[in-house]
């Protein structure tokens, strides 16, 4: 039991930390389909800042900068640009994918993977976990206790009330977007050197979708939004734990069991979310 | 001796007749590796050793592909059939229907595919005798495990990897009945080859069990193993390529499998024009199949154990250790699907 409460909390805190940051975006009128890359991309250079430097400390700094600036990418298409937010969203998802293959075969000699590194170069997993679980309460408190979150939320709400106030809608989006860049980059650098210690290619499997799930799950609020994650976390833990328990003599077959977590998240999402209503002016221009 | 020297001009007269139109063009091989990568540090990581020392040994024009997705298999082995390499080399079993796909279409190029069989003239095929190895590995595990509770992690759950359960099991209960043994699998789908994530998750629940001795079989997952392994200071067993050196102290032994053997034999046969198709088996017996020691695990692997280990593998070669043969357990002497 103890086991599996662990189990998923290591694997639902990168969620965590991209739905949350994935959240504030969104809540500021920003789609964010590029998370998986924004995670990817912290992940491959939080690794690669480890290997070189030996200090977890630098190395995840430079992985939250380096999310930040694909966000701020995103936030120059889709402010400055002008570009619709999911033509955006999938292009930084492709550059992600496919910068750190030709970057890790150029520096490493091996486009699947950076070399690990020792594990006291490693990030504290706790140290992490403990971030993670407090970040809701603080996201909570930024979106609806401050004047930043005030206007973050008009921005993704009613932009022309924030337009008519003298506020630059774009600048608090961009804002937004550099922000949650940076704490969706924790969940990405956990991922390489916290939990694992290498980037592997494409080893994020999807964990920025399925933080946009989170987000829609949790509708939009960040305590909801952390629940969310944290199921979804414990829906990957589960098949683990049930695999190879036997019940008088029968055990499931392992493809029966990893189809728990799907099963699980249907029947959720059928029973008892309901509608789930997105800011009014998200992916608006 | 006029004799000998006269056979010694012959042999130097077809070695030099050999060679010289393999100076002008160099016999082409095209490698595939499977889903983990050229430095899985495991299993490919063997197959991409093997490659490149023909490479340097034997001077031959060799490309290697990695694939980012199991539809990727079919079009880089074309590829490399329309371009005419000679010798076209898929490692893993999941290459198994794309190259016979691609053998049928191009019947007078070969093919070297690793742990799957093929009936295809134009297919060499190898299959390693994994149980053996696990086996062995397996009463190592028992022999060094202080809560007589060892762990096994596969990577995809496919009849291959049964195999080496089933070998492990078989030689960790034979040290004594009273062995627990703990068996996980990453995943039902290739992907489970390169998810360290999950099966560092699966080690941490053995460990959370009892085992303190865990042998992981699933390509570059196992790296997660080996983490895992690390951080809660047991042992961790490798596989496919000599480990040992990933993790000192932490990593018991690695279970070798010679793929770097067989694709370096397999691409001089084919420089020698002697190359065939059909099954190979490679196990303890050709020295394919062999558990690894080095400086980097000599404190941690006793002599003791090393003995017993060496004892029982004498025995597996002399016929009076009889290892269960997963592929064989149901239907006697047919060969996997």
């Amino acid at each position: 039991m103890i086991e599996l409460i662990q189990s998923s909390l290591r694997l639902s805190t990168p969620l965590v930390f991209a739905a949350l940051g994935g959240l504030l975006c969104e809540r500021a009128g920003v789609a964010t389909i590029c998370l998986e890359g924004v995670l990817l991309i912290s992940a491959f250079t939080a690794a690669t800042v480890d290997v070189f430097t030996s200090s977890p400390l630098t190395s995840i700094l430079v992985g939250m900068i380096a999310g930040s600036a694909f966000m701020g990418l995103h936030a120059l298409l889709t402010q400055k640009a002008k570009a619709d937010h999911i033509i955006s969203g999938v292009a930084i998802n492709i550059l992600a994918a496919g910068l750190p293959p030709l970057l890790s075969q150029a520096w490493f000699g091996s486009s699947t993977n950076t070399p690990s590194v020792p594990s006291n170069a490693r990030l504290s997993e706790p140290a992490i976990i403990a971030a993670a679980l407090i970040l809701p309460l603080a996201m909570h408190y930024l979106i609806y206790r401050t004047s930043f979150g005030l206007r973050l939320r008009s921005a993704g709400d009613g932009p022309e009330a924030l337009q008519t106030s003298g506020i630059s809608v774009g600048r608090v989006r961009t804002l937004a977007l550099l922000l949650g860049g940076a704490l969706t980059s924790l969940g990405g650098s956990y991922l390489s050197i916290g939990h694992s210690s290498q980037f592997l290619r494409d080893m994020t499997a999807g964990s920025g979708f399925i933080a946009l799930a989170a987000i829609i799950f949790g509708k939009w609020r960040p305590i909801p939004v952390f629940l969310a994650s944290l199921f979804f976390g414990f829906t990957e833990a589960l098949p683990m734990i049930l695999q190879g328990v036997t019940w008088r003599g029968l055990s499931l077959p392992v493809q029966w069991i990893q189809a728990i977590p799907y099963v699980l998240t249907l029947g959720i999402l059928v029973t008892t979310v309901g509608s789930a209503r997105p800011p009014r002016a998200i992916g608006s221009k | 001796m006029p004799r000998r020297s006269w056979l010694l001009c012959l042999i130097l007269f077809l070695l030099t007749h050999r060679a010289f139109p393999l100076a002008t063009q160099p016999l082409k091989v095209g490698l595939v590796l499977d889903r983990g990568g050229k430095d899985d540090k495991s299993f490919n990581a063997s197959a991409f050793r093997g490659a490149t020392r023909a490479q340097k040994e034997l001077t031959i024009h060799l490309k290697v592909l990695e694939c980012s997705s199991d539809s990727a298999f079919v079009p880089s082995i074309r590829t490399f059939a329309q371009h005419g390499y000679d010798l076209i080399i898929g490692i893993g079993f999941v290459q198994k229907s794309a190259i016979e796909a691609v053998a049928k279409q191009f019947p007078n190029l070969s093919f070297l595919l690793i742990d799957a069989p093929s009936t295809l003239p134009n297919i060499r095929s190898i299959i390693f005798q994994e149980h053996e190895g696990s086996y062995l590995v397996g009463t190592i595990a028992a022999l060094t495990s202080k809560t007589k509770s060892v762990g096994f992690i596969g990577g995809m759950d496919i009849p291959l990897i049964r195999r080496f359960e089933l070998g492990y099991r078989t030689g960790a209960q034979s040290v004594s009945s009273l062995v627990k043994i703990l068996t996980h699998y990453v995943g039902s789908s290739s992907e489970a080859w390169r998810d360290p994530a999950r099966a560092k998750e699966l080690a941490l629940l053995q460990f959370s069990k009892g085992v303190d001795v865990v042998f992981c079989a699933a390509g570059s997952s196992c790296l997660g193993v080996f983490d895992a392994a690390e951080e809660r200071k047991k042992f961790a067993i490798g596989v496919d390529s000599n480990q040992n050196w990933v993790k000192p102290g932490t990593i018991l032994t690695s279970m070798v499998k010679g793929v770097d053997q067989a694709v370096f034999d397999s691409i001089r046969l084919k420089l020698r024009g002697s190359f065939t198709g059909g099954t190979v088996h490679m196990g303890l017996k050709e020295d394919a199949i062999s558990f690894s020691i080095d400086e980097n695990n000599r404190k941690v692997l006793t002599p003791a154990v090393e003995q017993e280990a060496l004892n029982i593998r004498e025995q597996i070669l002399n016929g009076l250790i009889k290892v269960p043969d997963y592929y064989h357990l149901n239907k006697p002497l047919s060969t996997p699907k």
